[in-house]
């Protein structure tokens, strides 16, 4: 079941650096969303509080409100770890454990959600690497490590770990940055697909890529170096890549920034 | 990262970036005279301490052949100790037994115990009590095992007989906790508890060192996934310094079977006429303090090469155990990236 995420007035802290101030913004269940800016401006930190991994880094600290449909992530009674289990996070550089093989990694979630069952656990697996477009690849050598795949084998190795646990929001942050472009269009492909199950939000520096994945798109900005970073601008990906209302905004996409 | 003291590093598992191992050379010699000096040099330094060592194995073997050829008892069985005059009889069976109840002991106690310091002081101190722990464990690895003897035997030793007796008392059915009569400071069990605390510090530094090189992608992948803390370190932290908790051990347990001082001022040697028993709760001795206490007394070849005998098979003991060791890490190479 797709989530709809709303952020009100967030604020973002590392110790006493606010790196990011008053971010406001709805992400619709089933779309996708990117998010854009210069390096710094704090989109991996915005990304990292959807699903309470901010809070991981020693001095993280949050101000404002995240809300998944009517569920406030931040509330006192909320417990981290389930909120991890809903909103499955997808890593820049891909970090499949490297002591387990290619099976474990897409169990380990199911494993850590309590199921023993093997029936059960292999045919998540299947599902889940085939949701990841990696089965055929690897259909012969699941036992062998996660580590020893190739770098776009292995971040859709930590796709299908993340979609095994069927959350029901994905965090992307920049999951191409470190593939070659058939791999990066394998994965465009396959955020397409899982577009129709999951709430997706990825970060990319890569301007056609936000416009290829995107519905809607969120521009970060800083003020100035040192300042906290914040939310230029939010809107349909047609529109911000088109007419956008800013003009930090079209400055950035036309490649007059800075 | 940085090589631990054990000669075993996680990073000697992992390829350098052209794939290869770094144990192998890189090929970058050129030739001219100066590369060719200094290889000379490396290669024949290391060939000397190669021909050292297997010229010390031969001499002690040598010392030794003509003693085990008098023996008049199985030296691998027996556990009678006569190891001179014209009918020597000897045998390693009861030194054996000494040495590796008190060793297995001692691991029994410090490699959970270490580890759990380890994971405490990387992933659970806050950050103003983990850098002062961590200094204390490893200056407390370099505290002279005499010390802890003697702590043992002072200190320790008074509050150890309640403990032997509740044990005695519960568990006595069990042939290993039965009563042998020692006071419970002169024990196979004190003593094992004594190097437990003596390797403690070793274990913990090196499992230290190796929980705090877990890179944070694989800590971060864990919790992503909805670990909790202590899933995030069954998933990510204990897999991987695994090879080095190893490693510790292996460091811990070659100092606990081969301690020496600690063990002969704590155990009481047993009566020759002694009957046998299987009780942790007996005294005994063990390879290197049975040779330590005796070393005094090598008066002829017959009974030096009796003793040179039993110190290789402490040697080989040792070898051993670093073997098994070895495979076992090795096993789990193809997984570690
Ligand atoms: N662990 C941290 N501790 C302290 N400050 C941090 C930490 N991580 C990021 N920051 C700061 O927070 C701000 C935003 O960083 P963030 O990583 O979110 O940027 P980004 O938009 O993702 O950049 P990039 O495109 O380069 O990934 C930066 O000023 C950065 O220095
Ligand atoms: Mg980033």
């Amino acid at each position: 079941m797709a989530k709809r995420i709303d952020v009100k007035d967030l604020d973002i802290y590392y110790g006493d650096f606010k790196a990011v101030e008053g971010v406001s913004m709805t992400v619709e269940p089933r779309s996708v969303t990117a998010f854009i800016g210069p390096s710094g401006c704090g989109k991996s930190t915005v990304l990292r509080t959807l699903n309470r991994m901010h809070e991981v880094i020693p001095g993280g600290r949050v101000d404002g409100k995240v809300m998944l449909d009517d569920q406030d992530l931040y509330a006192p009674s909320m417990d981290p770890v389930a909120v991890r289990r809903t909103v499955g996070m997808v890593f820049q550089r891909p970090n499949p454990f490297p002591t387990m093989s290619i099976k474990d990694n897409v169990a380990a979630g199911l494993r850590l959600n309590g199921i023993k069952d093997k029936k059960r656990l292999d045919e998540t697996v299947e599902k889940s690497l085939r949701g990841a477009n990696l089965w055929s690849e690897v259909k012969d050598r699941l036992d062998k490590p996660g580590a020893g795949l190739s770098g776009g084998q292995q971040q859709r190795l930590c796709i299908a770990r993340a979609i095994a646990v069927n959350p029901q929001v994905l965090l992307m942050d920049e999951p191409c940055s470190a593939l070659d472009p058939i791999s990066t269009l394998a994965i465009e492909d396959l955020i397409n697909e899982l577009k129709s199950q999951y709430t997706i939000v990825i970060v990319t520096h890569n301007m056609q890529q936000a416009a290829r994945v995107s519905d809607q798109t969120a521009f970060f900005n800083l003020k100035a170096t040192g300042q906290p970073g914040r939310l230029v601008e939010v809107g349909s990906t047609q529109k911000i890549f088109s007419n956008p209302e800013q003009q930090a905004t079209e400055d950035y996409i036309s490649g007059r920034f800075g | 990262m940085s090589t631990s003291i054990t000669g075993h590093s996680v990073t000697d598992d992992l390829p350098g970036p052209d794939g290869r191992s770094p144990h192998d050379g890189d090929r970058a010699g050129t030739g001219r005279l100066g590369d060719r000096l200094f290889g000379g040099a490396a290669t024949g330094s290391g060939l000397v301490v190669v021909a050292l060592v297997t010229l010390v194995g031969l001499f002690l073997v040598m010392q030794a052949v003509p003693s085990l050829l008098n023996n008049n008892a199985n030296f691998l069985t027996s556990t009678e100790w006569v190891p001179s005059g014209s009918e020597p009889r000897f045998g390693i069976a009861a030194l054996l037994w000494a040495t590796v109840v008190t060793s297995v002991i001692a691991m029994v106690i410090a490699v959970p115990l270490g580890v759990a310091v380890a994971l405490f002081i990387t992933q659970y101190a806050p950050a103003w009590l983990a850098k002062p722990a961590a200094t204390t464990v490893d200056l407390l690895a370099a505290v002279p095992s005499i010390v802890y003897g003697f702590w043992g035997l002072t200190i320790a030793g008074q509050f150890i007989d309640p403990v032997t007796g509740f044990l005695q008392r519960t568990l006595g059915w069990i042939p290993f906790f039965g009563d042998a009569g020692f006071s419970g400071r002169s024990t196979l069990f004190f003593a094992g508890m004594i190097l437990a605390i003596m390797i403690l510090p070793i274990i913990t530094a090196i499992s230290r060192e190796v929980f705090a090189q877990v890179p944070v992608a694989h800590k971060e992948g864990a919790l992503a996934l909805g670990a909790t803390q202590w899933e995030m370190i069954r998933t990510a932290v204990l897999p991987f310094g695994k090879p080095g908790v190893i490693s510790g051990a292996m460091l811990g347990l070659g100092r606990a079977l081969g301690e020496t001082l600690a063990v002969m001022i704590l155990l009481s040697t047993l009566n020759p006429t002694a009957s046998w028993s299987w009780s942790v709760f007996n005294g005994g001795e063990t390879f290197a303090s049975k040779i330590a206490l005796n070393a005094g007394e090598f008066d002829s070849p017959q009974k030096t090469g009796a003793y040179i005998a039993a110190g290789l098979v402490l040697f080989i003991l040792t070898f051993l155990v670093n073997a098994v060791a070895r495979i076992v890490i090795e096993r789990r190479k193809a997984f570690s990236e």
